[in-house]
Protein backbone atom coordinates (compact mmCIF):
# COMPACT_ATOMS: atom_id res chain seq x y z
CA UNK A 1 0.00 0.00 0.00
CA UNK A 2 1.48 3.46 -0.88
CA UNK A 3 -0.38 5.53 1.98
CA UNK A 4 1.04 8.08 3.95
CA UNK A 5 1.09 8.26 7.90
CA UNK A 6 -0.59 11.10 9.08
CA UNK A 7 -1.17 12.40 12.60
CA UNK A 8 -4.38 13.10 13.95
CA UNK A 9 -3.76 16.22 15.81
CA UNK A 10 -7.29 16.01 17.96
CA UNK A 11 -6.75 12.85 19.48
CA UNK A 12 -2.52 12.87 19.66
CA UNK A 13 -1.15 13.84 23.17
CA UNK A 14 2.20 14.38 21.96
CA UNK A 15 3.88 11.96 24.24
CA UNK A 16 6.80 10.76 21.96
CA UNK A 17 5.63 6.72 22.62
CA UNK A 18 5.80 6.32 18.24
CA UNK A 19 9.08 8.22 18.49
CA UNK A 20 10.80 5.47 20.28
CA UNK A 21 9.58 2.82 18.22
CA UNK A 22 10.94 3.69 14.87
CA UNK A 23 13.78 2.25 13.39
CA UNK A 24 14.63 4.91 10.37
CA UNK A 25 14.02 8.29 12.80
CA UNK A 26 11.28 8.66 11.01
CA UNK A 27 9.14 10.85 13.89
CA UNK A 28 10.32 13.53 15.49
CA UNK A 29 8.75 15.95 18.40
CA UNK A 30 9.21 19.47 17.01
CA UNK A 31 7.15 22.49 18.33
CA UNK A 32 4.90 20.24 20.42
CA UNK A 33 3.78 18.39 17.68
CA UNK A 34 5.05 14.77 15.97
CA UNK A 35 6.53 15.55 12.72
CA UNK A 36 6.19 12.01 10.32
CA UNK A 37 8.74 12.29 7.35
CA UNK A 38 7.28 9.98 4.83
CA UNK A 39 10.28 9.83 3.05
CA UNK A 40 12.18 8.20 5.18
CA UNK A 41 9.11 6.06 6.43
CA UNK A 42 9.60 2.72 5.73
CA UNK A 43 5.78 1.66 6.67
CA UNK A 44 6.25 -0.80 9.34
CA UNK A 45 3.80 0.79 11.44
CA UNK A 46 5.09 0.38 14.75
CA UNK A 47 4.24 3.85 16.12
CA UNK A 48 0.61 3.23 14.76
CA UNK A 49 0.67 -0.06 16.75
CA UNK A 50 1.74 1.77 20.03
CA UNK A 51 0.34 4.68 20.03
CA UNK A 52 -2.10 5.00 22.98
CA UNK A 53 -4.57 7.45 21.20
CA UNK A 54 -4.54 5.32 18.06
CA UNK A 55 -3.69 8.74 16.80
CA UNK A 56 -1.60 8.01 13.72
CA UNK A 57 -3.59 7.24 10.32
CA UNK A 58 -2.58 5.77 6.92
CA UNK A 59 -3.99 8.01 4.17
CA UNK A 60 -3.68 7.20 0.60
CA UNK A 61 -1.21 9.78 -1.32
CA UNK B 1 15.89 39.93 36.77
CA UNK B 2 16.14 36.64 34.53
CA UNK B 3 19.17 35.14 35.01
CA UNK B 4 21.96 35.71 31.89
CA UNK B 5 22.92 32.36 29.64
CA UNK B 6 26.46 32.31 29.53
CA UNK B 7 27.84 31.20 25.98
CA UNK B 8 30.13 28.51 27.80
CA UNK B 9 28.84 25.70 30.46
CA UNK B 10 30.61 22.56 31.55
CA UNK B 11 27.59 20.14 31.35
CA UNK B 12 24.38 21.05 28.98
CA UNK B 13 21.27 18.89 30.76
CA UNK B 14 18.43 18.49 27.71
CA UNK B 15 15.77 17.46 29.88
CA UNK B 16 14.43 18.77 33.15
CA UNK B 17 12.46 15.80 34.88
CA UNK B 18 14.11 13.48 37.61
CA UNK B 19 17.00 11.97 35.44
CA UNK B 20 17.95 15.55 33.95
CA UNK B 21 17.32 17.26 37.56
CA UNK B 22 19.70 14.71 39.76
CA UNK B 23 22.39 14.62 37.08
CA UNK B 24 22.63 18.64 37.01
CA UNK B 25 22.86 18.14 41.10
CA UNK B 26 25.42 15.85 41.37
CA UNK B 27 27.02 16.94 38.66
CA UNK B 28 26.45 21.01 39.75
CA UNK B 29 27.76 19.72 43.51
CA UNK B 30 31.04 19.23 42.49
CA UNK B 31 32.16 22.16 40.50
CA UNK B 32 30.77 21.69 37.44
CA UNK B 33 29.20 24.83 35.62
CA UNK B 34 25.29 23.08 34.45
CA UNK B 35 22.77 24.45 32.52
CA UNK B 36 19.30 22.87 32.03
CA UNK B 37 17.22 23.12 28.86
CA UNK B 38 13.65 22.07 29.59
CA UNK B 39 11.42 21.89 26.28
CA UNK B 40 8.45 23.24 28.38
CA UNK B 41 7.26 26.45 30.21
CA UNK B 42 7.80 24.76 33.68
CA UNK B 43 9.26 21.51 34.96
CA UNK B 44 6.97 18.71 36.00
CA UNK B 45 4.27 19.14 33.04
CA UNK B 46 2.84 17.28 31.76
CA UNK B 47 2.63 14.46 34.03
CA UNK B 48 2.97 11.09 32.19
CA UNK B 49 3.14 9.10 35.31
CA UNK B 50 1.55 6.37 37.91
CA UNK B 51 3.40 8.48 40.69
CA UNK B 52 4.70 5.60 42.80
CA UNK B 53 7.83 5.41 44.25
CA UNK B 54 9.54 3.01 46.89
CA UNK B 55 10.53 5.51 50.07
CA UNK B 56 13.43 3.95 50.29
CA UNK B 57 13.94 4.16 46.78
CA UNK B 58 14.15 8.00 46.96
CA UNK B 59 15.43 8.80 50.26
CA UNK B 60 18.98 8.80 49.37
CA UNK B 61 18.27 11.92 47.45
CA UNK B 62 15.55 14.19 48.74
CA UNK B 63 14.29 14.58 52.37
CA UNK B 64 10.33 14.06 52.35
CA UNK B 65 8.18 17.03 52.27
CA UNK B 66 4.54 17.00 52.38
CA UNK B 67 4.13 19.76 49.65
CA UNK B 68 4.94 16.61 47.05
CA UNK B 69 3.49 13.96 49.21
CA UNK B 70 -0.07 12.85 48.01
CA UNK B 71 -0.21 9.48 50.00
CA UNK B 72 1.49 7.63 51.96
CA UNK B 73 0.97 4.10 50.67
CA UNK B 74 1.42 1.06 53.32
CA UNK B 75 0.37 -2.31 50.99
CA UNK B 76 -0.48 -3.42 47.96
CA UNK B 77 -3.22 -5.92 46.64
CA UNK B 78 -3.11 -8.15 43.68
CA UNK B 79 -6.12 -9.04 41.83
CA UNK B 80 -6.50 -12.25 39.37
CA UNK B 81 -8.25 -12.23 36.11
CA UNK B 82 -11.34 -14.10 38.05
CA UNK B 83 -12.15 -11.65 40.91
CA UNK B 84 -9.59 -12.83 43.50
CA UNK B 85 -7.06 -10.29 45.35
CA UNK B 86 -4.74 -10.50 48.31
CA UNK B 87 -3.85 -7.74 50.26
CA UNK B 88 0.01 -7.54 51.53
CA UNK B 89 2.04 -4.85 53.82
CA UNK B 90 4.78 -5.02 55.33
CA UNK B 91 7.22 -4.70 52.61
CA UNK B 92 7.92 -1.18 52.99
CA UNK B 93 6.15 2.10 52.28
CA UNK B 94 5.46 3.60 49.45
CA UNK B 95 4.42 7.44 48.35
CA UNK B 96 2.12 8.58 45.26
CA UNK B 97 4.10 11.75 44.61
CA UNK B 98 2.68 15.06 42.98
CA UNK B 99 5.08 14.84 40.11
CA UNK B 100 4.39 18.29 39.03
CA UNK B 101 5.51 19.82 42.62
CA UNK B 102 8.54 17.02 42.68
CA UNK B 103 9.72 17.62 39.88
CA UNK B 104 10.04 21.13 40.45
CA UNK B 105 12.13 20.48 44.30
CA UNK B 106 14.63 18.21 42.20
CA UNK B 107 15.34 20.76 40.14
CA UNK B 108 15.69 23.34 42.44
CA UNK B 109 17.84 21.80 44.43
CA UNK B 110 20.13 21.02 41.40
CA UNK B 111 19.78 25.53 41.13
CA UNK B 112 20.37 25.46 44.76
CA UNK B 113 24.27 23.56 43.95
CA UNK B 114 24.78 26.32 40.98
CA UNK B 115 22.88 24.30 38.22
CA UNK B 116 20.99 27.13 35.83
CA UNK B 117 17.76 25.93 34.35
CA UNK B 118 16.06 27.71 31.10
CA UNK B 119 12.48 26.84 30.14
CA UNK B 120 10.43 27.01 26.96
CA UNK B 121 13.84 25.83 25.73
CA UNK B 122 13.92 22.70 22.80
CA UNK B 123 17.16 21.16 21.86
CA UNK B 124 17.16 20.68 18.16
CA UNK B 125 20.52 19.47 17.55
CA UNK B 126 24.57 19.58 18.47
CA UNK B 127 27.04 22.13 17.15
CA UNK B 128 30.06 20.90 15.84
CA UNK B 129 33.80 22.50 16.14
CA UNK B 130 35.89 22.52 12.50
CA UNK B 131 37.49 18.75 13.18
CA UNK B 132 33.34 17.43 13.29
CA UNK B 133 33.65 17.45 16.77
CA UNK B 134 30.81 18.05 19.28
CA UNK B 135 31.39 21.59 20.56
CA UNK B 136 27.67 22.42 21.95
CA UNK B 137 24.03 22.35 21.59
CA UNK B 138 21.26 24.31 19.53
CA UNK B 139 18.61 25.13 20.95
CA UNK B 140 15.13 27.39 20.15
CA UNK B 141 13.74 29.77 22.79
CA UNK B 142 10.86 32.27 22.22
CA UNK B 143 11.03 31.84 18.36
CA UNK B 144 14.49 31.73 17.48
CA UNK B 145 17.51 29.94 17.61
CA UNK B 146 20.73 30.05 20.06
CA UNK B 147 23.50 27.37 20.62
CA UNK B 148 25.68 27.28 23.99
CA UNK B 149 29.40 25.84 23.96
CA UNK B 150 29.82 23.18 26.27
CA UNK B 151 31.72 19.57 27.08
CA UNK B 152 29.21 17.37 27.94
CA UNK B 153 25.95 16.82 26.74
CA UNK B 154 23.21 15.16 29.01
CA UNK B 155 20.52 13.54 27.02
CA UNK B 156 17.67 13.43 29.60
CA UNK B 157 14.99 13.76 27.15
CA UNK B 158 12.91 10.93 27.85
CA UNK B 159 11.17 8.33 25.95
CA UNK B 160 11.00 10.43 22.95
CA UNK B 161 14.84 11.32 22.76
CA UNK B 162 16.57 12.90 20.09
CA UNK B 163 19.76 12.84 21.73
CA UNK B 164 20.88 9.66 21.65
CA UNK B 165 19.75 9.51 17.46
CA UNK B 166 21.85 12.96 17.44
CA UNK B 167 24.83 10.78 19.09
CA UNK B 168 24.85 7.94 16.58
CA UNK B 169 23.33 5.51 19.92
CA UNK B 170 20.48 3.02 18.80
CA UNK B 171 17.83 4.03 21.06
CA UNK B 172 15.08 2.04 19.16
CA UNK B 173 12.63 -0.16 21.43
CA UNK B 174 11.21 -3.23 20.33
CA UNK B 175 7.37 -3.71 20.33
CA UNK B 176 8.26 -6.30 22.83
CA UNK B 177 10.12 -4.37 25.06
CA UNK B 178 7.52 -1.21 24.92
CA UNK B 179 4.62 -1.00 27.36
CA UNK B 180 1.81 1.15 25.80
CA UNK B 181 -0.35 3.34 28.29
CA UNK B 182 -3.38 5.35 29.23
CA UNK B 183 -4.52 7.22 32.75
CA UNK B 184 -6.99 8.74 33.79
CA UNK B 185 -6.40 10.90 37.30
CA UNK B 186 -9.96 9.80 38.81
CA UNK B 187 -12.40 11.25 41.68
CA UNK B 188 -15.51 10.92 42.96
CA UNK B 189 -14.62 7.41 43.97
CA UNK B 190 -14.23 5.79 47.22
CA UNK B 191 -11.03 3.94 48.17
CA UNK B 192 -8.29 2.99 50.76
CA UNK B 193 -5.61 5.88 50.57
CA UNK B 194 -3.11 3.44 51.79
CA UNK B 195 -3.05 0.52 49.16
CA UNK B 196 -2.23 0.50 46.08
CA UNK B 197 -3.55 -2.08 43.47
CA UNK B 198 -2.55 -4.04 40.55
CA UNK B 199 -5.01 -6.09 37.96
CA UNK B 200 -3.90 -8.73 36.15
CA UNK B 201 -5.15 -11.05 33.12
CA UNK B 202 -5.25 -11.09 29.02
CA UNK B 203 -8.78 -9.70 29.51
CA UNK B 204 -7.73 -6.86 31.56
CA UNK B 205 -4.77 -5.32 30.45
CA UNK B 206 -2.44 -8.08 27.99
CA UNK B 207 1.29 -8.37 28.56
CA UNK B 208 0.94 -5.83 31.16
CA UNK B 209 -1.08 -4.66 34.08
CA UNK B 210 -3.57 -1.92 35.15
CA UNK B 211 -3.01 -0.26 38.55
CA UNK B 212 -4.23 1.91 40.84
CA UNK B 213 -2.25 4.32 42.94
CA UNK B 214 -4.84 6.47 45.69
CA UNK B 215 -3.86 10.64 45.42
CA UNK B 216 -6.48 10.81 48.37
CA UNK B 217 -9.52 8.58 49.55
CA UNK B 218 -11.79 10.03 46.66
CA UNK B 219 -8.90 10.24 43.34
CA UNK B 220 -6.42 8.09 42.10
CA UNK B 221 -4.47 7.82 39.06
CA UNK B 222 -5.91 4.32 37.17
CA UNK B 223 -4.22 3.43 34.27
CA UNK B 224 -3.16 0.77 32.14
CA UNK B 225 0.42 -0.84 30.45
CA UNK B 226 -0.27 -3.24 27.50
CA UNK B 227 2.44 -4.67 25.60
CA UNK B 228 3.48 -3.23 22.11
CA UNK B 229 2.49 -6.42 20.68
CA UNK B 230 -0.79 -7.11 22.19
CA UNK B 231 -2.59 -4.03 20.64
CA UNK B 232 -5.15 -4.38 17.71
CA UNK B 233 -6.87 -1.57 15.99
CA UNK B 234 -9.46 -0.20 18.62
CA UNK B 235 -8.14 -2.57 20.60
CA UNK B 236 -5.71 -0.49 22.85
CA UNK B 237 -4.42 0.83 26.05
CA UNK B 238 -7.84 2.94 26.07
CA UNK B 239 -10.60 0.52 25.21
CA UNK B 240 -9.08 -1.82 28.29
CA UNK B 241 -9.18 0.99 30.38
CA UNK B 242 -12.66 2.20 29.70
CA UNK B 243 -13.52 -1.33 30.24
CA UNK B 244 -12.33 -1.69 33.23
CA UNK B 245 -13.59 1.76 34.62
CA UNK B 246 -17.09 0.66 33.63
CA UNK B 247 -17.12 -2.20 35.29
CA UNK B 248 -15.83 -1.01 38.65
CA UNK B 249 -16.09 2.55 38.71
CA UNK B 250 -19.22 3.31 36.88
CA UNK B 251 -19.15 6.87 38.66
CA UNK B 252 -15.77 8.34 38.55
CA UNK B 253 -14.98 11.68 37.29
CA UNK B 254 -11.98 11.59 34.92
CA UNK B 255 -10.25 14.90 35.37
CA UNK B 256 -7.26 14.15 33.54
CA UNK B 257 -5.84 11.79 30.62
CA UNK B 258 -2.42 11.01 29.80
CA UNK B 259 -0.67 8.47 27.17
CA UNK B 260 2.77 7.35 27.07
CA UNK B 261 5.11 4.64 26.60
CA UNK B 262 7.30 2.95 29.12
CA UNK B 263 10.55 1.14 28.01
CA UNK B 264 10.82 -2.23 29.72
CA UNK B 265 14.34 -3.03 28.49
CA UNK B 266 17.09 -0.91 28.89
CA UNK B 267 19.24 0.30 26.82
CA UNK B 268 22.99 -1.18 26.02
CA UNK B 269 24.75 1.94 25.24
CA UNK B 270 24.43 5.62 27.41
CA UNK B 271 27.61 6.99 26.08
CA UNK B 272 28.65 8.41 22.80
CA UNK B 273 31.63 11.09 22.78
CA UNK B 274 30.82 14.12 24.73
CA UNK B 275 27.34 12.62 25.35
CA UNK B 276 25.73 10.35 28.49
CA UNK B 277 21.86 9.36 28.25
CA UNK B 278 20.28 8.88 31.37
CA UNK B 279 15.96 7.92 32.48
CA UNK B 280 13.61 7.46 30.26
CA UNK B 281 16.07 8.06 27.16
CA UNK B 282 18.62 5.96 27.94
CA UNK B 283 15.27 3.37 28.82
CA UNK B 284 16.67 3.32 32.64
CA UNK B 285 13.23 1.74 33.72
CA UNK B 286 12.50 -1.46 35.98
CA UNK B 287 11.23 -4.08 33.45
CA UNK B 288 8.50 -4.99 35.44
CA UNK B 289 6.66 -1.82 37.68
CA UNK B 290 7.83 0.09 35.02
CA UNK B 291 8.77 2.56 37.52
CA UNK B 292 11.16 4.90 36.47
CA UNK B 293 11.51 7.51 38.94
CA UNK B 294 14.00 5.45 41.43
CA UNK B 295 16.41 4.52 38.38
CA UNK B 296 16.46 7.93 36.89
CA UNK B 297 17.76 9.16 40.11
CA UNK B 298 20.95 6.58 40.82
CA UNK B 299 21.82 6.53 37.18
CA UNK B 300 21.47 10.93 37.61
CA UNK B 301 23.72 10.24 40.33
CA UNK B 302 26.25 7.94 38.53
CA UNK B 303 26.27 10.34 35.12
CA UNK B 304 26.25 13.43 37.47
CA UNK B 305 29.54 12.00 39.18
CA UNK B 306 31.25 10.78 35.96
CA UNK B 307 31.07 14.34 34.62
CA UNK B 308 33.07 15.86 37.13
CA UNK B 309 35.78 13.31 36.71
CA UNK B 310 35.55 13.87 33.10
CA UNK B 311 35.67 17.71 33.11
CA UNK B 312 38.90 16.79 35.66
CA UNK B 313 40.49 14.52 33.50
CA UNK B 314 39.60 17.19 30.79
CA UNK B 315 38.92 13.32 28.47
CA UNK B 316 35.22 13.53 27.46
CA UNK B 317 35.71 10.27 24.84
CA UNK B 318 33.26 7.92 24.87
CA UNK B 319 36.05 5.33 26.21
CA UNK B 320 36.63 7.48 28.91
CA UNK B 321 32.98 8.23 30.14
CA UNK B 322 31.67 4.66 29.78
CA UNK B 323 32.96 4.51 33.61
CA UNK B 324 29.20 5.47 33.90
CA UNK B 325 27.94 2.51 31.91
CA UNK B 326 30.18 0.12 34.20
CA UNK B 327 28.93 1.70 37.75
CA UNK B 328 25.61 1.65 36.61
CA UNK B 329 26.16 -1.98 35.72
CA UNK B 330 27.62 -2.66 39.23
CA UNK B 331 24.57 -1.36 40.86
CA UNK B 332 21.77 -1.97 38.99
CA UNK B 333 22.66 -4.32 35.94
CA UNK B 334 21.91 -7.93 37.18
CA UNK B 335 19.18 -6.33 38.94
CA UNK B 336 17.66 -4.94 35.56
CA UNK B 337 18.85 -8.29 33.80
CA UNK B 338 16.92 -10.21 35.91
CA UNK B 339 13.76 -8.50 35.87
CA UNK B 340 14.23 -8.51 32.31
CA UNK B 341 13.57 -12.40 32.31
CA UNK B 342 11.03 -12.21 34.61
CA UNK B 343 9.10 -9.76 32.41
CA UNK B 344 9.68 -11.69 29.16
CA UNK B 345 7.62 -14.55 31.09
CA UNK B 346 5.19 -12.47 32.79
CA UNK B 347 3.95 -11.06 29.79
CA UNK B 348 2.79 -14.37 28.51
CA UNK B 349 1.46 -15.46 31.51
CA UNK B 350 -2.06 -17.28 31.01
CA UNK B 351 -5.24 -15.96 33.01
CA UNK B 352 -5.29 -19.44 34.58
CA UNK B 353 -1.69 -18.98 36.15
CA UNK B 354 -3.00 -15.85 37.36
CA UNK B 355 -6.06 -17.18 39.18
CA UNK B 356 -3.90 -20.58 40.95
CA UNK B 357 -1.29 -18.27 42.05
CA UNK B 358 -3.60 -15.37 43.86
CA UNK B 359 -5.93 -18.57 45.06
CA UNK B 360 -2.94 -19.98 46.55
CA UNK B 361 -1.69 -16.94 48.33
CA UNK B 362 -4.98 -16.43 49.70
CA UNK B 363 -4.91 -19.04 51.66
CA UNK B 364 -2.27 -17.77 53.71
CA UNK B 365 -2.95 -16.41 57.19
CA UNK B 366 -3.10 -12.88 56.84
CA UNK B 367 -0.49 -11.95 59.96
CA UNK B 368 2.11 -14.59 58.31
CA UNK B 369 1.17 -12.84 54.83
CA UNK B 370 4.77 -11.48 53.94
CA UNK B 371 6.65 -11.85 50.66
CA UNK B 372 8.71 -15.26 52.17
CA UNK B 373 4.97 -16.67 52.61
CA UNK B 374 4.44 -15.60 49.39
CA UNK B 375 7.39 -17.17 47.82
CA UNK B 376 6.61 -20.57 49.50
CA UNK B 377 3.40 -20.66 47.52
CA UNK B 378 4.16 -18.91 44.31
CA UNK B 379 7.23 -21.47 44.09
CA UNK B 380 4.52 -24.42 43.85
CA UNK B 381 2.72 -22.46 41.35
CA UNK B 382 5.32 -20.85 39.22
CA UNK B 383 9.10 -21.06 40.24
CA UNK B 384 10.69 -17.96 41.18
CA UNK B 385 8.55 -15.95 38.84
CA UNK B 386 5.96 -14.37 41.29
CA UNK B 387 7.62 -14.10 44.67
CA UNK B 388 9.79 -11.64 42.56
CA UNK B 389 7.52 -10.03 40.03
CA UNK B 390 5.82 -9.05 43.86
CA UNK B 391 9.00 -8.23 45.83
CA UNK B 392 9.50 -5.49 42.66
CA UNK B 393 6.08 -4.08 43.05
CA UNK B 394 6.44 -3.57 46.63
CA UNK B 395 9.76 -2.55 47.77
CA UNK B 396 13.19 -1.35 46.48
CA UNK B 397 15.44 -4.25 47.27
CA UNK B 398 18.22 -2.40 44.98
CA UNK B 399 21.21 -2.12 47.85
CA UNK B 400 22.80 1.25 47.44
CA UNK B 401 26.47 0.42 46.83
CA UNK B 402 28.22 3.39 45.05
Amino acid sequence: MEGVLKVNKSLCDVCGTCVSVCYVSAIVVKEFEINIDNEKCIKCLNCVKVCPFEAIEEEEK
Amino acid sequence: MIKQIAPYYDVVVIGGGPAGAVTARYAAENGASVLILERDREVGIPVRCAEGVSVTGISPFIEPDEQWICTMIKGASLHSPDGNFVEMYNNGDGYVLERRIFDRALVDLACSKGATILTKADAIGFTKNNDGEISGVQYRYLGKNYSVNCKIIIGADGIESQVGKWAGINTTIKLEDLETCVQYTVNNIKINPELCRFYFGREVSPGGYLWLFPKSEYSANIGIGICGIETKPNIGPLYYLNKFMEKNFPNASVSYTVGGGVPTKHGTDFVADHVMLVGDAARQVNPITGGGIVQAMIAGRICGETCTKALQANDFSKKFMSEYEKRWDKVLGANQRFMYSVKSSFIKMSDKKFNSIVGAVKSINQDELNLHALFKVALKEEPMLVAKMATSFLASKIKFDW
